[in-house]
């Protein structure tokens, strides 16, 4: 069994992202932004997509649909083959907790909790056994290269380390599915090189990546480019 | 605050209550329409109502007290106290310190202010009078005694100059008290009801105001409502300002951390589990609060204590502030209360935080 294998699960289904004429509207005082605009879109799983575009392209409300924490105004979103658009929040919770993590641009890691109960939280929040918590926690820290770093606060780390516990974290509940918006924008561009590499590795060992980015390096090192523009894809729509 | 508040709320009655049962004694016989030694009113045929008291069975001892008005020369100055005429088999008025109890009639026993004052020692024979007139500077009721001994007043007041000696010592030095008490104190037969003794003793003795420590309680309660008004107003401010403090802090450690809780909801966890940490730290800054504050407000409370029993003609064992475990659970539970009501509020927005929404606004800071 490959290490990509212990990394997230194995499914059958081919498409795992399937969004269909998707709007998402938003109220702004009296007008309405229209940051989706028929938005279509496939991810095949084991595929590693960088939606990139300008400024309020909506690239990241994009991501938000495709994560379950935002509800197209119209169009169905489906995940590993489920209705997400329509979830309620419990379900929508549970629906995240255990099929999808996430990376964000500031981490955000909980500055109380060590690296390794930071990578544990999304574990202990699913159930599992404490020592399960602890064995997967370090197997995933031992994966992004922090073995060494597991009883360090974040406010003991660097901002590379940081990031690659967020990865980690996002690791945790064997997730279908990766997303990460801006994954290097804090970053410095030689520890973004790092991440770069590490998200390669992540998708070379198996796991389904969309990252959001303006960050060149990145979306140069996924394997499928979209481009967007106005709330629509422009270009690599399937 | 809240403790020292809840501590006067309680014990200024609690340490009456312990004050009055001090010494056992359960009933008190008051001349009628007064309270014991709130007026100069005596109680006449002192022997009569003891063969009275003694006809019920339910009543065990019987102690009366005659109070009286003392002047002892001391040079050309004059030491004017208070004397207690007592039967020293079955007196509970004072605690003996050290030296003779007044066994015989011509010993006086006094507590250490008045000691003080005489410049006296034990052994010391005193020239000791009832009245007293400043204008020719002459004295009635006087006899030599002996002081026999040292006592503490139980009901003294912090400066009170007081002595005692056998109520027969006393009546025949005084004019018109033969044979009369300021007080009769009684105890009751263990197991018998005081209420019913008191009851009875109203019937028979229809001379006297019989006070259980119940009614006396009630009297006090009645008395010093003022303070219990007062405790309950400022303690309710306290609890209060106290919610609105730990409402504002979680508030803006909820607002600070917005992003956080938005990733914390983006990654599965529940609702309910951020408004259980969100409620959880309310909690803790207040239980954190009132452990730090227990301390601060102990002291406050002794230092509160000291000024206000020093008020006059009130019982130097009177505490305003007591301390009770009872209290100090009451103001805890109290804070827990208050940190979860104030923790609800900042935990019902932190969790209904729309996470796209919050994150794009962070994004954007």
């Amino acid at each position: 069994m490959s290490e990509a294998a212990q990394i997230t699960d194995v499914h059958e289904d081919r498409i795992i992202v399937s969004l269909r004429d998707v709007h998402r509207d938003y109220p702004l005082g009296a007008e309405r932004v229209h940051a989706l605009q028929g938005v279509s879109l496939d991810v095949e799983r084991g595929d590693y997509v960088a939606i990139v575009g300008p400024s309020g392209c909506g690239k990241s409300t994009l991501l938000n649909l495709i994560g379950v924490i935002d509800q197209p105004t119209s169009g169905t979103v489906e995940i590993g083959g489920k209705r997400v658009d329509d979830m309620s929040d419990w379900e929508a919770t549970s629906f995240r907790l255990h099929n999808i993590g996430f990376v964000f641009q500031r981490f955000y890691l909980m500055p109380i909790l060590t690296a390794m109960e930071n990578v544990a939280l999304p574990m202990a929040e699913a159930g599992l056994p404490r020592e399960e918590q602890r064995a997967r926690a370090a197997e995933l820290l031992a994966y992004v290269g922090l073995s060494n770093r597991e009883r360090h606060r974040p406010s003991q780390l660097s901002g590379g380390e940081q990031q690659r516990v967020a990865i980690a974290r996002a690791l945790a509940n064997r997730p279908a599915l990766i997303l990460a918006d801006e994954p290097t924008g804090e970053l410095d561009a030689h520890t973004g090189a790092e991440i770069i590499s590490l998200f390669k590795r992540l998708n070379a060992d198996g796991a389904t990546i969309v990252v959001v980015t303006h960050d060149e390096d990145l979306a140069t090192a996924a394997k499928r480019k979209i481009h967007m523009r106005d709330g629509k894809i422009v270009d690599g729509q399937l | 605050m809240l403790l020292d508040m809840v501590m006067l709320a309680t014990g200024m009655r609690e340490s009456f209550r312990e004050l009055l049962l001090s010494r056992g004694f359960d009933i008190r016989l008051a001349p009628k329409g007064t309270l014991p030694f709130d007026t100069d009113a005596t109680i006449p045929n002192v022997d009569a109502i003891t063969r009275v008291l003694r006809t019920n069975p339910d009543i065990r001892e019987i102690s009366p007290v005659l109070g009286a008005s003392i002047h002892i020369p001391v040079g050309a100055r004059d030491v004017s106290g208070t004397v207690l005429g007592i039967d020293p088999a079955v007196q509970g008025d004072y605690e003996f310190l050290s030296g003779r109890d007044v066994t015989t009639p011509e010993s006086m026993v006094a507590n250490d202010n008045l000691i003080r004052q005489l410049h006296a020692r034990i052994g010391d024979t005193l020239s000791v009078a009832t009245g007293y007139d400043p204008q020719t500077r002459t004295y009635s009721g006087q006899k030599k005694l002996v002081l026999t001994g040292r006592v503490r007043f139980i009901y003294g007041a912090a400066d009170q100059l007081s002595a005692a000696m056998r109520r027969e010592t006393l009546e025949r030095m005084v004019q018109g008290r033969e044979d009369r008490a300021s007080l009769f104190m009684i105890r009751v037969r263990s197991g018998a009801d005081p209420d019913r003794v008191r009851e009875w003793i109203e019937t028979y003795i229809p001379t006297v105001s019989a006070i259980s420590v119940a009614t006396a309680i009630a009297q006090v309660d009645q008395r010093l409502s003022y303070f219990r008004q007062l405790s309950i107003i400022l303690g309710s401010v306290s609890l209060l300002v106290g919610f609105l403090l730990v409402t504002t802090l979680v508030t803006v450690s909820v607002n600070e951390r917005a992003g956080e809780i938005a990733v914390m909801r983006a990654i599965g966890v529940s609702r309910t589990h951020v408004v259980q940490q969100i409620v959880t730290e309310g909690v803790v800054i207040s239980v954190v609060g009132a452990l730090l504050g227990l301390g601060l407000g102990l002291e406050t409370a002794r230092y509160l204590n000291d000024i206000l029993s020093t008020f006059p003609g009130l019982p130097m064992a009177i505490d305003f502030f007591l301390f009770q475990p009872m209290a100090a659970w009451s103001a805890l539970a109290l804070l827990i209360a208050s940190g979860i009501g104030a923790g609800i509020y900042p935990a019902w927005r932190a969790a209904s935080l729309p996470i796209s929404e919050t994150l794009r606004r962070e994004a954007i800071a």
